[in-house]
């Protein structure tokens, strides 16, 4: 068993005029890990998310993805480096039909431009057709390959998030970091897309998890992180994190 | 042009109408996070209806003194810049509140369009020449020559900002309008009406440009039925540059373009070895606004929001 | 739509014989049109080129979601270029350059040889119509640069303020080197030469074209002309939205965080959409020139961009065909209302109450007002997918929650 780092980063801090969002916070995540990122509203789970795929620009910070330093610098290029992340608040390309939405995921890795567009020639048609089978594979490998056609949009809550991952994964990603994937699911639509994260960790990928069901973080995560007020206050395996004095202040509060 | 100072007296004349302009922009926005494309034109209904008072007058009560002339001239074109601006906020936008933002700047493009065919068809296509009311003695300052239109309009200007201020800081509606400003869904929460907060926005603002029409026209003895499309444009720019949606902003942010335009046009023929002249003075609104939108984009008085993902 | 649908994916036989009617009806309106006189088809003439120029908005505006509206300035660069390479224009420019700049002039002179300084530039078509698309392109490219970073509004409003300095320009660049010679314009541009046939018609023929023993007026030959350039806009932009730039350009306009955070490079694919976009309109105005003879500032103003915004969006954002009929209907409508209304009006109330000019006008407003109130997307937009089957209702009871398929 490998034991490869995929993701590894160290010392960032972020702050926001005069608050300081995020106080050296860094991650190690091993490839093929289900790594959760855990800790109360406002503890800075998204913003860090932000800083790692580029969307913030951190005042301090060490990033390295499988081994290669990558620059947090624009979103882009952290996707064409190998990171894909899904919304906290959906972000579909509402007008486009699911199919559509992850074919854009393939963007970064096709390259045909406005002269295969207008020529169409060999190269060009086969691009797109590879584009396309693709991505109506990953629609049926996250479950809704029977709505490829339909516009992303008019999908069930629980479809739409499941459409986000399948687009995230259509960039060959080496680290899949979800948003909060659960949010707003009932049991049922929660144990299902359990199932599809063990089913994209037995596929080999890396998974970053920011979730608030702390129950259902336990029994996914191989290890997790708790953020407090932008601080990491504890690290290390399911089983340490639920007995962690400090995590259980933080989230019960020491009024209670 | 003349004399330093000359320049700078025709910039604060030109900076004054600005900022009377800037501020229905900026008030508007401040409320609803739009551009009322078409507020330019208000400025140049206030101008034309102006015009049409001042005709009457002078055909029927032509002793009257110039600036009571000038006087019912303004107080005639408030209300229907009034009624005009807000048909344009009840017709237009008021639909599109929640619609994705460019629909309502489609709709105010239309808008704008459809209020100059209007004012061609009633006022004609040709520039009319607006009638001479105060006295042309022009008083000196310093080398230069400032005239009693210019001075009236100055004061007009600092009476009509200072009154809004007032308006804004001590009345209930002023407050009413900064809450709406800052976050509308708390202050309806609050028992603020916004669509009659909304309205009233919409109403001052038209009030100003009214107040900045018939003055430009009395400044420069023309007005025309485009004649608002550029003033409006460049007031806009000032508003941004003093910071949208801030009110101190609009007026600093008119006087100075005002400035720079007046200052520019009269050195720009020496910056650039006579290559470009003063008629390129309608540029520099545009190149501030983008300078300012590259740069800083809250403006001069602006506050730095940071984006939430 | 029922009759035609030009829809290849979803029904590709009757797409293709609708486009077989339309392109047969096209080919020989002219002929018939002409019977009523040169004016009409002079009418269709310049409504193709609004469609051109609406096609390549459609690319900005529809496809990418970026408000321009000093798009006319790109139709100004390709058709001032033209003025300037292709008429008497270029030794006036020489002559001012040389009581100027005595120097430069005359080195220039001594490159161009006294050809050029008798007669000025004319480049024939075939280097004008690609020269136009790359420099109305690059133009594209550099005005929409600053805009990248704004909003929806100020991106609107920073690229008007670009139209109006590129006419400021135009109107103004004739001291101390005479570019554009100001407000008068350029006149004798000249016409269009294809294949040693001058569309024109030759001197003394009365504005008659001889093709291959078969003549016609001078206005049905550039109808061909531009009709062809039409098809050819229309066959590129259709490629261009069914391509992964078209894809990538709406996703912009759709979500530009989730886009960039797929791996596009926004700033990249927005310029080439500025550029794109450009590009055909600068091919317009260099037919335009062409056509007309002559360009002047007027042509050129915020009422024709806006004019241009107006056929896009009466028609349909971001779907080709009913752009192309926004622009026939807003390009045409006018014109035709003028031959009709104004003697109508005569008739009735004995002068002219609403001239055509004040018509154009209020359509132009009224169509922007009144769709963007009540149809937004359009009068013609793009068929939806093949979901909502029964009209407005959500599809939340057809959602698979669970695994099960």
């Amino acid at each position: 068993m490998s034991e490869q780092v995929i993701l590894n980063i160290a010392g960032v801090n972020k702050r926001f005029g005069g608050l300081q969002a995020l106080t050296d916070v860094g991650i190690k995540i091993m490839k093929g890990q289900i790594y959760g990122l855990i800790g109360p509203n406002g503890a800075g789970k998204t913003t860090f998310f932000n800083v790692i795929t580029g969307l913030y620009q951190p005042d301090t910070g060490t990033f390295e993805l499988a081994g290669k330093p990558y620059s947090p610098s624009a979103p882009h290029e952290v996707a064409k480096a190998g990171i894909a992340r899904t919304f906290q608040n959906i972000r579909l390309f509402g007008e486009m039909t699911a199919l559509e939405n992850v074919m854009v995921g393939r963007h970064v890795r096709s390259h045909q431009g406005v002269f295969g567009a207008v020529f169409r020639h060999k190269a060009a048609r086969e691009e797109e057709a590879s584009i396309r089978k693709r991505a109506q594979e990953l629609l049926d490998f996250v479950g809704i390959g029977q709505f490829a056609s339909r516009t992303s949009r008019f999908l069930s809550y629980g479809d739409q998030r499941r459409l986000e991952i399948a687009r995230a994964l259509a960039t060959d990603p080496q680290l899949l970091a979800l948003d909060e994937p659960a949010a707003g699911m009932n049991a049922t639509e929660k144990l299902a897309l359990r199932e599809l994260l063990v089913k994209i960790k037995n596929e080999g990928k890396t998974v970053l998890l920011i979730e608030h069901d702390v129950k259902m973080m336990m029994g996914l995560c191989d290890r997790l992180m708790v953020l407090e007020y932008g601080k990491p206050i504890a690290e290390g395996l399911p089983a340490e994190i639920q007995s962690n004095q400090a995590v259980i202040e933080a989230y019960l509060g020491g009024s209670h | 042009m003349d004399t330093f100072i000359q320049q700078i007296i025709n910039g604060l004349v030109l900076g004054s109408m600005y900022a009377l302009v800037a501020l229905g922009y900026t008030m508007v926005y401040g409320v609803l996070n739009l551009i009322n494309f078409a507020h330019g034109d208000v400025l140049m209904i206030g101008a034309m209806t102006g015009l049409t008072i001042l005709k009457y007058l002078n055909e029927y009560a032509p002793d009257l003194p110039g600036y009571v002339k000038l006087a019912i001239a303004i107080g005639g074109a408030i209300p229907v810049c009034m009624v005009v601006n807000i048909l344009i906020e009840r017709v237009a936008y008021r639909r599109l509140r929640n619609a994705p933002r460019l629909a309502p700047l489609i709709t105010a493009i239309g808008v704008s369009t459809l209020l100059n065919t209007f004012a061609m068809m009633i006022w004609g296509r040709n520039p009319l020449s607006f009638p001479q009311l105060l006295s042309t003695d022009s008083v000196a300052i310093g080398g230069a020559l400032i005239s009693p239109t210019q001075i009236l309009l100055l004061a007009l200007a600092l009476i009509s900002m200072t009154g809004l201020v007032l308006l804004v800081e001590k009345t209930k509606m002023g407050r009413a309008m900064r809450a709406t400003a800052e976050n509308p869904r708390v202050a309806g929460l609050m028992g603020v009406d916004s669509n009659k907060v909304i309205v009233a926005t919409f109403a001052l603002g038209a009030a100003l440009a009214a107040v900045a029409g018939v003055m430009w026209g009395a400044n420069y003895a023309s007005v025309q039925f485009t004649m608002g499309f550029l003033p409006g444009l460049k007031a806009f720019c000032a508003a941004v540059l003093g910071g949208i949606g801030n009110i101190y902003g609009a007026m600093l942010g008119g006087i100075v373009l005002g400035l720079i335009e007046s200052l520019g046009a009269g050195y720009i023929g020496d910056l650039t070895g006579n290559f470009l002249g003063s008629h390129y003075q309608d540029i520099f609104a545009f190149v501030v606004l983008i300078i300012v939108l590259t740069v800083r984009p809250s403006g001069i008085m602006g506050e730095r929001v940071a984006d939430r993902a | 739509m029922a009759i035609l649908n030009f829809d290849t994916t979803r029904n590709p036989r009757k797409a293709y014989s609708s486009m077989a009617v339309v392109m047969i009806g096209l080919l020989i309106f002219p002929f018939v049109a002409a019977q009523f006189g040169n004016s009409w088809v002079r009418i269709i003439d310049m409504a193709l080129l609004y469609i051109m120029l609406a096609l390549g908005l459609n690319i900005v505006v529809g496809f990418a979601g970026l408000l321009d509206l000093g798009y006319i300035a790109f139709y100004a660069v390709g058709a001032y270029m033209t003025g300037l390479l292709a008429s008497p224009q270029f030794a006036t420019l020489l002559e001012s350059l040389i009581n100027e700049y005595p120097v430069v002039g005359n080195s220039l002179v001594a490159i161009l040889g006294p050809d050029i300084q008798q007669n000025g530039i004319h480049l024939s078509v075939w280097l004008i119509v690609p020269l136009a698309a790359a420099l109305a392109g690059l133009f594209g490219a550099l005005l929409g640069a600053p805009t990248l970073k704004l909003r929806g509004d100020y991106l609107a409003i920073v690229t008007l303020g670009f139209g109006e300095i590129i006419r400021i320009f135009m109107n103004n660049l004739n001291e101390p080197i005479n570019f554009t010679n100001g407000p008068q314009g350029i006149n004798l541009i000249d016409p269009i030469r294809v294949f040693g046939v001058n569309l024109a018609g030759e001197a003394g023929s009365r504005a008659t074209v001889v093709i291959g023993g078969f003549s016609m007026p001078s206005v049905n030959a550039y109808y061909f002309l531009f009709l062809f350039l039409c098809v050819a806009v229309v066959f590129i932009t259709s490629r261009l939205q069914h391509s992964r730039l078209g894809r990538a350009w709406v996703a912009i306009r759709e979500d530009e965080i989730a886009a960039k955070a797929m791996g596009i490079n926004t700033r990249n694919v927005k310029l080439l959409a500025f550029s794109m976009g450009a590009s055909f309109g600068g091919i317009a105005g260099a037919m335009f020139a062409s056509f007309q003879g002559f360009v002047s500032p007027e042509s050129f103003s915020l009422t024709e961009s806006i004019a241009v915004l107006a056929m896009v969006v009466l028609g349909g954002i971001g779907h080709i065909p009913g752009v192309i009929m926004g622009g026939a209907l807003l390009a045409a409508l006018p014109e035709v209302l003028r031959h009709i209304v104004e003697p109508l009006q005569e008739k009735l109330f004995g002068h002219v109450l609403i001239e055509a000019e004040v018509l154009r006008q209020l359509l132009y407003g009224l169509a922007m007002v009144l769709i963007m109130l009540n149809r937004p997307a359009g009068l013609w937009p793009a068929p939806k997918h093949e979901d909502r089957p029964d009209g407005d209702s959500d599809t939340k009871d057809q959602s698979s929650g669970t695994m099960a398929a």
